[in-house]
């Protein structure tokens, strides 16, 4: 195994392997302290940055991080590295790439070539020497269109997850969030529910729920009730009216094995969802959620940074060409991000290397409520993910998910985004707010809404 | 159909839905409002159980009490391992069948107003109780229960503790279960019920009826967790939070 050393001011500080200078370059944070992977000192967190701005980028595909022979998350990286896209950036350092990614010259074309060429392992570490301010210069540049029943991801739309969480499932319930969300302009990126009980039965009947009421009001999106993958092929086998395939996935396959979850189910998922052909302008069937410390809570990290077993979890969800992808930045707990700073860092880094690795990123800007973090943290995590070009967030009534105890945004908040930024929904779901006067014009028809979700007295 | 038609609907569900369309910024008093429950949230979390007034509480139960390793609430927070590690005690062996243990977790309003209470109902559901000393610890994490019960010799733990507070209860208490305790047990080993408090939650004599029911159904099958399932005839219980 390598060992690294660098010098910061005066000292000399070593390094006993690449997973050790990655864990001491990475800004500041409670999950890396608590596995005591994290620097020991600020001035060793510069140095470990000067041994990354020196390092050949090859040296992620010779050196891994995971072994390669203890871990299918690692084989899918290596194996499916893309050697001939990896050949403009192939001889920098990842010093040069930080320098390249910057350049004005760097266009998002260039970005989406080189996607394939580089590895979750190659973005994280480019991550670490970047301020946040370079993470969304650069993700900005980087367009993901995906595409079901409308197109996600484009120039100048911010989508957003309509999420109706009702802490007994009651379906009546859960349709007056979906009303509260529609007539605030949310929705278009999914409705997806967090159902409270995955009991089989009980996500059929959501499942329907949902599906009945995209119909009845002719909904130009998808839905999802987010379940296990398993059940929802079970689901799908019955006949369940199954938009998009759920599955939470990290980055190493012991955390993986912890979520229930192979390689191998996730591509069964992914063929049994374009075999279902539900999808009217596009066929991207999965949803994945990540999370920085997943894999560290499942004690599957192999000693590596929270955020570089993030840009794992990533590099799982680009080989299912997914809808959507998300973050759930700041719903773990302070144990691995501990108030407001740490979670917009990791906002961004997330939202950056999902951005650059070529997927439709999205983030859950949230918090707990044992974390020191509030409602203003959110503002301004929102605030500059939209400037990062984020292709969606998640929304409940309120900021208030009274099913899963935590706080996200509220559907007013998308309405700030969009005013502040003249960002605007997926073009299909725009068309259809300005059918239902939901987009300022006209008077909506909210009766008749009320009426065709069932909701009449 | 107008605006109070509308908001008729809002009974549906308890999630903060405004149902008005273009609503615009949040009603300044929606907004004081959700501020005063993340405040009260916030202020169980940080706050601190009163120990000589819950044993008072307790009387005339024997109260022992102990520390874990997180010796304040920033340390508490970051490092959930440390709270799962007693501090230095020399816990004397009480070999009780079943030891009872009260914990502060992330909620000190849940152990004032619950702990007490259901203890008492515990106690008529199982004399065995009776008399016997409960343990008090400062700092504690749902598997610190475990290295109390395995410091006593405990044949089977049971530890209450405040749950993290949400947004509408920050009050709520969790009563976690193991079957012969000892350190380096998962979650998967215990049994859980949720949610015990006076706001549309669990009663303490509900509470207690479905953990006497588990205590007598795990010793029968000598195991908690996932081997236990529980089908005391109440309404199934969601999940604990986070």
């Amino acid at each position: 195994m390598a060992s690294y050393a660098a010098t910061a001011r005066d000292h000399r500080f070593r390094f006993d392997s690449l997973a050790a200078v990655m864990a001491a370059a990475s800004p500041e944070r409670s999950g890396d302290q608590l596995a005591g992977i994290a620097a020991g000192s600020a001035l060793e967190r510069v140095a470990a940055r000067r041994v990354l701005m020196d390092l050949p980028l090859t040296t992620f595909l010779t050196d891994a991080l995971v072994p390669y022979e203890e871990d299918e998350v690692t084989r899918l990286i290596i194996d499916g590295h893309d050697r001939a896209a990896f050949a403009p950036v192939a001889s920098m350092t990842v010093g040069d790439l930080r320098d390249w990614l910057l350049s004005p010259a760097t266009d998002g074309a260039a970005l989406a070539a080189v996607a394939p060429g580089l590895t979750p392992e190659m973005v994280a570490a480019v991550s670490k020497l970047m301020r946040n301010q370079d993470l969304i210069r650069v993700a900005r540049k980087v367009r993901v269109v995906t595409a079901f029943r409308n197109s996600i991801g484009g120039a100048g739309v911010l989508a957003s997850r309509l999420q109706p969480n009702h802490p007994a499932d009651d379906p009546r319930g859960i349709a007056v969030a979906v009303l509260d969300g529609l007539l605030q302009g949310a929705g278009d990126a999914v409705i997806g529910i967090n159902p409270a009980s995955d009991n089989l039965a009980n996500c059929h009947a959501l499942l329907v729920a949902l599906d009945e009421m995209r119909q009845a009001l002719d909904i130009p999106t998808q839905t999802c009730v987010l379940t296990h993958v398993t059940n929802a092929l079970t689901l799908l086998g019955r006949g369940a009216p199954v938009d998009l395939i759920f599955q939470s996935v990290a980055g190493s396959q012991a955390a993986n094995e912890g979520f229930g979850i192979t390689l191998s189910m996730l591509a069964e998922a992914h063929q049994a969802g374009l075999a279902a052909g539900r999808g009217t302008v596009g066929q991207n069937v999965m949803y994945f959620e990540t999370g920085q410390g997943s894999a560290l809570s499942a004690d599957a990290h192999h000693g590596v940074d929270q955020q570089t077993m993030e840009a794992r979890a990533q590099g799982v969800a680009r080989a299912y060409a997914p809808l959507l992808v998300n973050t759930v930045v700041g719903f773990i707990g302070p144990e691995y991000l501990f108030d407001g700073k740490q979670i917009i860092r990791a906002g961004l880094e997330d939202h950056f290397c999902g951005k650059l690795l070529g997927l439709p990123m999205g983030v859950d800007v949230c918090y707990t409520n044992h974390v020191e973090a509030d409602q203003d943290d959110m503002d301004t995590l929102s605030t500059l993910l939209a400037q990062a070009g984020v292709n969606f967030v998640i929304a409940v009534p309120g900021a208030d998910d009274v099913m899963l105890g935590y706080q996200s945004l509220a559907f007013e908040d998308i309405a700030y985004l969009r005013e502040t930024t003249g960002l605007t929904p997926a073009p299909e779901f725009a068309a259809w707010l300005d059918a239902f006067g939901l987009s300022g014009g006209a008077l909506p028809d909210t009766g008749a809404m009320v009426r065709r979700l069932g909701l009449s007295a | 159909m107008s605006v109070p038609d509308l908001r008729r609907l809002s009974a549906l569900t308890p999630a903060r839905v405004r149902l008005q369309a273009g609503a615009g910024p949040t009603d300044l008093s929606d907004l004081l409002r959700f501020q005063q429950d993340h405040a009260a949230a916030r202020d169980a979390i940080h706050g601190q159980v009163v120990w000589d007034a819950l044993a008072r509480d307790l009387d005339p139960l024997p109260v022992l009490r102990v520390d874990s390793m997180a010796t304040d609430r920033a340390t508490y927070l970051r490092r959930p391992d440390l709270g799962r590690q007693l501090a230095g005690h020399d816990l004397p062996r009480l070999n009780a069948s079943l030891q009872l243990v009260i914990g502060d977790g992330l909620s000190a309003p849940a152990v004032m107003a619950q702990a007490a209470g259901v203890v008492r109902a515990l106690i008529a559901c199982l004399p065995e109780l009776a008399g016997r000393p409960v343990v008090l610890a400062q700092g504690a994490r749902v598997a610190l229960g475990d290295a109390i019960g395995a410091a006593t010799g405990a044949g089977m733990v049971l530890m209450l503790i405040g749950e993290r507070p949400g947004l509408s209860v920050a009050d709520s208490l969790g009563a976690y279960m193991t079957h012969a305790p000892r350190i380096g047990l998962r979650d998967n080993a215990r049994n859980c019920v949720s949610n015990i408090h006076l706001n549309g939650g669990l009663s303490h004599q509900a509470a207690a009826e479905r953990l006497a029911w588990l205590v007598m159904q795990g010793r029968r099958i000598g195991a908690t967790g996932i081997a236990l399932k529980d089908e005391s005839g109440g309404s199934d219980l969601l999940p604990p939070l986070g």
